[in-house]
């Protein structure tokens, strides 16, 4: 009988490691998880990495409803939490419970900041994601507003209209539009420090100091870790 | 006269001063003969004068592909198939159903959450946590529940489709290999979920095996009563 409640993840513990990085765009956060996946590895790990909205069935459908201006707050969380837990189910989850690695550009929390950031309930976006577990680790890549903005602007010539905040009205302009939705998200990210327990990271700092310090952290989180089966020497 | 606009905590974004048309929404099983008393109450409301919208489960273009597409091929996870349909609700409450309340319209909900709650619950989805998520949903107007027990629903499937389906015997649901007694046994779970929401939510139940125009008749009476009082 299905009458037992999906024991999806709340409050529940894994043999595997999670570790998310979360941050505004331009951060460094994708950087340092790259080099952290390739640290992992070297040391003989077997290491997911899964990144946001890149759930293969649902991804085409975010798409073509960001194009045509379909998406209301909570449409656009909905859907976003859909591609999250698509990724969650088949991905992310079972290989928690075999066992290995997993790491997560962006998690739970982007919702959280971005769907705030829109006008959702925060206690309904926090629902939404209930079934989610905790991570063994969340990196915040923190840095001032100004250097994250002028680094996406830089690398970026033109920014897309949901990605700037177009649909909310606060501006006109697709780059000022950016700067007062990217200033909401990282107030919602610093609320959400104490709370969530995240690791703060100064994203000012040298990739390679960065890097020192998340690996320092992670080997002591790997403290308890066994590898799943004896794969590498 | 409901209390409140929302279950919970709504669609704080929008802001809803005057609805002033009416939601009834019609619940029950497929084959239960609710888009028969639909389509039934919809002319008669019309010959009156009414402007009438009627929508459904149907799928909704932000998903619905996504959603068969992956029924097809059984790859889809149990809590990702329902927020996804949570995300299809959503689109319609948010595009046609506030839309056309807000322009006077009587709006009949082929099916509305209950139904996607019940499924959901007999998956083993937390009832407190599909209750929160279904909080942005507008408060009907009225609630009616066609019941019916899962040994004519069966017939009515064969009658209808020719065949049994997947998905509406509940096969996902491992509750038997056999598609037949899937059914079954799948129904009369679902039924029990629809019957505690019936207290919950106030519903107006309506006795499936009648016959179709006697339950319109029923229907016509409950509704005209209502449009009258109010």
């Amino acid at each position: 009988m299905m009458k037992k409640v999906r024991g999806l993840g709340m409050g529940k513990s894994y043999p595997g490691k999670l570790y998310v990085v979360e941050g505004c765009d331009g951060s460094g956060k994708s950087t340092q998880i790259y080099l952290l996946k390739k640290w992992l590895e070297a040391k003989g790990n077997t290491v997911f990495f899964t990144e946001w909205n890149s759930s293969e069935l649902i991804k085409e459908s975010t798409k073509k409803a960001k194009k045509k201006n379909l998406l209301t707050p909570t449409t656009f969380s909905l859907m976003h939490s859909s591609d999250f837990a698509d990724r969650y189910e088949k991905l992310i989850l079972p290989h928690l419970r075999a066992g290995y690695i997993v790491l997560c550009d962006r998690y739970i929390y982007t919702a959280f900041a971005r769907d705030m950031a829109r006008g959702c309930d925060p206690d309904w976006a926090r629902n939404l994601y209930d079934f989610a577990v905790k991570p063994s680790l969340a990196f915040y890549f923190q840095a001032p507003l100004d250097v994250s903005i002028s680094r996406i602007l830089a690398g970026r010539p033109q920014l897309k209209y949901h990605e700037a905040g177009m649909d909310m009205g606060w501006s006109t302009d697709p780059v000022e539009s950016f700067k007062i939705f990217q200033g909401i998200i990282k107030k919602n990210y610093d609320q959400m420090i104490d709370d969530e327990d995240f690791k703060v990271i100064d994203a000012t700092l040298s990739i390679e100091k960065q890097q020192i310090i998340v690996r320092d952290i992670v080997k002591q989180n790997l403290e308890d870790y066994k590898m799943p089966f004896a794969n590498k020497a | 006269m409901k209390d409140q606009l929302f279950y919970g905590k709504g669609l704080p974004y929008l802001t809803l001063n005057n609805l002033p048309g009416k939601l009834i929404v019609i619940e029950g099983p497929d084959c239960s003969g609710r888009s028969t008393q639909i389509t039934m109450l919809k002319t008669w409301l019309e010959a009156k004068g009414h402007a009438v919208l009627d929508t459904g489960l149907k799928r909704s273009t932000l998903v619905g592909n996504v959603i068969d597409e992956a029924k097809k091929g059984n790859i889809l996870g149990k809590t990702t198939l329902s927020l996804l349909y949570s995300t299809d609700f959503a689109d319609q409450l948010e595009n046609k159903i506030i839309p056309a309340l807000s322009a006077g319209y009587i709006v009949l909900a082929d099916r509305y959450i209950f139904t996607l709650m019940a499924r959901d619950i007999v998956r083993g989805a937390s009832k407190e946590w599909l209750v929160k998520l279904f909080g942005f949903a507008l408060v009907p107007d009225m609630v009616f529940y066609i019941n019916l027990d899962p040994e004519t629903l069966l017939h009515r499937a064969f009658s209808k489709y020719g065949h049994l389906d997947y998905w509406e015997s509940g096969m996902d649901t491992h509750l038997s290999g056999d598609m037949l007694e899937s059914f079954k046994k799948y129904h009369l779970l679902l039924r029990k979920e629809y019957e505690e929401m019936s207290k919950e939510y106030d519903f107006i139940i309506l006795n499936g095996k009648e016959n179709a125009d006697k339950m319109q008749s029923e229907l016509r009476k409950k509704v005209g009563d209502f449009l009258e009082v109010d």
